[in-house]
């Protein structure tokens, strides 16, 4: 029962209950990613303001309860903060994603991003969990040039 | 036909796998045979057997090994011929799966090393194909009309999962060159009929292609009857290894058709500047093929004969019936394809209202030991057709039993219960 685990009562909120799904203006940069192995996908746009301030993360698309949770857990995290912490937030949740479960996570930095953790011992499931992450750090990238 | 008693208890003991244990001391119920089948110990021991006593290269090693490990595989060639009702046994063509089965005939086409007018394709000409292909019988023919010119149309698929024949006369015409359909679907499970396109086809003067590597395993299948030019298959499905696939084709049109992989063995002389090729099936068969997975697929092939492909079909639509009744119960349930046995396989594809397919078979298979496969199974096209990302599918095979079946259902339920 390794998988009844992973689906922590964290990552079942974030999918009943999505935090800041749907796409709004204005924004500075939109991005389109999808998961050719499972076809979940997910278009995400980001709003930079002074300072490097993240001032919101929109997001629409489809895929399982991992891929959608961890969209409205980004939302939570990056909306508010500025664009170097969040990429921090990004960067060390790859780290923990892709340890395959030898990671130990720094709660600090990922807040209820750490929920995920069981996740990394799927391999498979990893893609999911990353998906609109990667797109979040594209579209950052992508907004400052 | 009379069919002969079925024993499913009986067979399943031929399947070691099936006995074994998870991890956490689940047992297996294995419900993706769609996907690939398990082996039985007489495959497993037939390359084993071949392995440990008669392995040598076939076909240029003179001494004993070597005559008896061609003997092998050119034997096991036969029993596929005779398994498939193939007129000659050369027209059996040993390949690696049934994807290249398709891209050597799709490789014919178009070519400019082969003048047969029925081969020759450019713009203006036309390849069909179905709207629920398994992306195998798809991508080749994408290839070939980049690379020709010529234009790619499909069949579309009913709300029912049926294929739609209402435009059959336009669709194929006097521009078609080459008609590959499925069998049998490997999401909905849809039988096709293959007869009132074949005469479409004939009439037009095309060619025809069959993708049956979702039926040759569960249904008698034979190539003669079927009246087709080219049908496909593959080993890994029906109880043989993986690693072998079948193309058989009309021997004249073989001939026609230039090499698909140049090298060893599939010569007759070779010079600096040009050679020539050996006859068919051989010309087909370039460098050291699947030697052991040929005998393996041969002893497959035999222990299919042996249950009785009649009684295997009988078995699966039994099991279909009561997987159609048991999942149409399960609210928020939808089947993805003909809600009736008739002219279908057992493959049950199906969506859970609210509940993503990876989600549901994470947990099938992490509480319940339930192997289903989800995702959009090679066919992407067909899940666009309906609207939805994937599905999960189960799909039978002669040791899967109503027990299983039930398993899965009581997996659906708690699926249910974790995520509403």
């Amino acid at each position: 029962m390794i998988a009844e685990s992973m689906y922590q009562e964290l990552i079942l909120e974030h999918y009943k209950h999505p935090q800041g799904r749907g796409l709004r203006d204005p924004y500075d940069a939109e991005v389109h990613h999808v998961n050719p192995t499972c076809g979940d996908e997910v278009t995400l746009r980001v709003k930079l303001g002074d300072g490097g301030k993240v001032l919101d993360v929109s997001y629409d698309g489809q895929g399982c309860s991992i891929s959608q949770a961890a969209a409205s857990v980004l939302y939570e995290l990056a909306t508010g903060s500025t664009v170097e912490e969040s990429l921090s937030v990004v960067d060390e949740f790859t780290r923990l994603m892709q340890g395959r479960g030898q990671v130990e996570a720094d709660e600090d930095v990922l807040g209820d991003a750490v929920a995920f953790a069981g996740v990394a011992k799927f391999p498979a499931r990893v893609k999911c969990a990353l998906l609109s992450w990667m797109a979040y750090k594209d579209a950052v990238l992508r907004s400052q040039v | 036909m009379s069919v002969p008693s079925f024993d499913v208890e009986r067979i399943r003991k031929d399947f070691p796998i099936l006995s074994r244990e998870l991890p956490g001391g689940r047992p297996l119920v294995y419900l993706d045979s769609g996907n690939s089948s398990q082996k039985p110990n007489q495959v497993i021991d037939a390359m084993r057997d071949h392995l440990a006593q008669h392995y040598s290269n076939v076909g240029r090693a003179l001494h004993a090994l070597g005559s008896e490990s061609t003997e092998a595989y050119e034997a096991a060639r036969d029993k596929i011929g005779q398994f498939i009702g193939a007129p000659s046994r050369d027209e059996v063509i040993f390949t690696k799966n049934a994807s290249e089965a398709i891209n050597l005939v799709a490789y014919a086409f178009g070519n400019p090393v082969n003048t047969d007018d029925r081969f020759r394709v450019g713009p203006g000409d036309e390849i069909v194909i179905t709207e629920m292909e398994h992306h195998s019988n798809i991508v080749p023919w994408q290839l070939l009309a980049q690379r020709t010119g010529a234009t790619l149309r499909w069949f579309s698929v009913t709300d029912q999962g049926r294929l739609s024949l209402d435009n059959l006369d336009e669709l194929v015409n006097e521009r078609t060159k080459i008609v590959s359909i499925a069998h049998q679907s490997n999401v909905l499970g849809t039988v096709n009929s293959i007869s009132p396109i074949l005469d479409r086809v004939r009439e037009v003067g095309a060619l025809m292609m069959v993708d049956a590597s979702q039926s040759v395993p569960h249904r008698p299948v034979d190539v003669a009857d079927l009246d087709v030019d080219f049908v496909a298959f593959t080993g890994h499905k029906m109880a043989g290894p993986s690693g072998i696939g079948v193309l058989w084709g009309r021997r004249e049109l073989l001939e026609a058709m230039p090499p698909f992989l140049g090298g060893g063995e599939m010569i007759e002389a070779v010079w600096m500047d040009h050679s020539t090729y050996a006859p068919v099936p051989h010309k087909f068969e370039a460098g050291t093929p699947p030697i052991v997975e040929a005998v393996g697929l041969g002893a497959a092939v035999d222990y299919l004969t042996s249950i009785g492909m009649d009684a295997i079909k009988q078995h699966e639509r039994e099991l279909t019936g009561y997987a159609l009744d048991a999942l149409g119960e399960i609210p928020g349930l939808r089947i993805i394809g003909p809600r009736t046995v008739i002219a279908r396989g057992g493959t049950v594809s199906f969506t859970l209202e609210g509940i993503h397919p990876h989600d549901v078979g994470q947990i099938l298979d992490d509480v319940f030991g339930v192997a289903v496969r989800v995702g959009h199974h090679c066919a992407r096209p067909l899940h666009l057709r309906f609207g939805i990302p994937a599905t999960t599918r189960a799909s039978f095979y002669l040791y899967n039993t109503t027990a299983e079946i039930d398993a899965l259902v009581r997996g659906l339920h708690h699926v249910q219960k974790v995520f509403g």
